[in-house]
């Protein structure tokens, strides 16, 4: 509690770094994946290579793909440009699955029936397809959420600030108060976030608590 | 891309595969290392999820255990379990089973638990013991999905263990640390495609065993069900 109280400025710059880092790659993997995995719904053409790819993709550890992207990108290696395409690459390797899943589990009468009260195509996935799929995709936003706060603090061994730091700070000047924090507001921040994908998708989807009620 | 021509020019050194710091070697401590973890995280996971599948108590801790665990960041037990059990072996070793344990209980338990309570009840009425509905009925049944388990716990596992070497320099992190502090890019994007390839290989012989033991457990099931398809 005492290295805590003096060290609170510094808590919160990092605290604040690490939602910087967190936030774009949850929402960028959700706006990538939700079309990609509609069109792997779609079609069995692309289902498997999109599938099999994101699958893959997913099974890199994290150092080495830190250390692969700037390669890739010319990024500078500490630059959170890296951090931010890594996670959005995970983000995605679990995401397009689970949207695709969540695509197929909207019945086939009821695209029928959308196809025959004269929805367009697109029309029907903004109204029919995308509503019913919400609540699978909304669980596989959920684990996308807590991993990638947790993945942030990985970036503090190569140098990018976040919670992280706290550990490898914490590791190389022996202050386990420091790495026990580290581990708490990490926590703390990934099921807040956790807490705001729920509460967003009741305020978007108002009709699965009415359901839920009725 | 002249960035990874330097990689695998370093990784073709033949001075980096020799003496005792040959990769080779790095390779062996990584793997090894790693599959002690998954094995002993197996056989602790393994028994006590299909136990809680079986009897369906203690459900709602497999539910919080793996929703919890989700969320406790590697490098965080890495460090302190570095900082209160010295440099060694025993700190990455306890973190990685910590982070292997929570994939291997909810396969084992969500396999067991999605067998058909009715193959079951047929089991039992066509006079099988407990013991053999459990090892000849439930247990190949749900193997795909133990299997399932079994593979996210070693993913798991490899790309923490690359991270273990930030405290005891063991496996391929090495390479990817010492070029870190000694600014060698080669070296760094060298070890970082070995452990790269080294998961995606993993992964592949895993999804091979995987669908092995799924077309063992449900013969007569096409690849893909038409449900899991649109046709629009």
């Amino acid at each position: 509690m005492n290295w805590l109280s003096q060290n609170l400025h510094i808590v919160g710059q990092l605290l604040a770094d690490h939602m910087v880092l967190s936030i774009p790659p949850i929402v960028l993997s959700l706006l990538i994946s939700v079309p990609l995995g509609r069109l792997a719904a779609g079609s069995r053409r692309l289902r498997t290579p999109l599938l099999t790819g994101t699958g893959l993709l997913y099974a890199i550890p994290s150092l080495p793909l830190f250390i692969i992207i700037p390669a890739v990108f010319g990024f500078s290696l500490r630059s959170p440009a890296t951090m931010i395409t890594a996670l959005t690459l995970y983000g995605c390797a679990l995401l397009v699955r689970g949207a695709a899943d969540a695509f197929a589990s909207v019945p086939q009468e009821v695209r029928l029936a959308a196809a025959a009260t004269g929805h367009s195509p697109w029309g029907m996935f903004w109204k029919v397809e995308l509503p019913l799929a919400g609540p699978v995709l909304l669980s596989s936003l959920r684990v996308v959420t807590v991993s990638t706060v947790s993945l942030v603090t990985v970036g503090a061994v190569i140098g990018i600030s976040s919670l992280g730091t706290l550990f490898t700070d914490g590791f190389q000047r022996n202050i386990d108060a420091s790495i026990v924090t580290g581990i708490v507001l990490t926590v703390v921040v990934a099921f807040v976030l956790d807490a705001v994908c729920v509460l967003g998708a009741r305020i978007a989807m108002p009709w699965r608590r009415a359901v839920s009620r009725a | 891309m002249n960035l990874f021509l330097e990689a695998v020019q370093w990784l073709l050194d033949p001075a980096n595969w020799a003496g005792p710091n040959a990769l080779g070697l790095r390779i062996l401590e990584h793997i090894g290392f790693s599959a002690v973890v998954v094995l002993v995280a197996a056989a602790i996971g393994i028994p006590a999820g299909t136990l809680i599948g079986h009897t369906g108590r203690g459900r709602g801790a497999i539910i919080a255990i793996t929703g919890g665990a989700r969320a406790l960041p590697t490098l965080g037990l890495l460090t302190i379990f570095g900082l209160w059990l010295g440099i060694g072996l025993e700190a990455p070793f306890l973190a990685l089973l910590v982070l292997a344990l929570p994939p291997v209980l909810a396969g084992a338990y969500a396999g067991v638990e999605s067998v058909d309570r009715a193959t079951v009840g047929a089991a039992r009425a066509i006079g099988l013991t407990e013991r053999q509905i459990l090892m000849g009925v439930e247990l190949p049944l749900a193997a795909p999905v133990i299997i399932g388990g079994l593979r996210s716990a070693a993913l798991q596992v490899i790309s923490t263990a690359t991270l273990a070497a930030y405290i005891s320099d063991t496996g391929l992190g090495r390479p990817i640390f010492s070029g870190l502090k000694t600014q060698q890019y080669d070296m760094m994007l060298g070890g970082s495609i070995l452990v790269a390839l080294l998961a995606l290989l993993v992964e592949l012989c895993f999804q091979l065993v995987q669908s092995a033991a799924a077309r063992r457990a449900e013969p007569h099931r096409t690849q893909t069900p038409a449900s899991e398809r649109i046709t629009a």
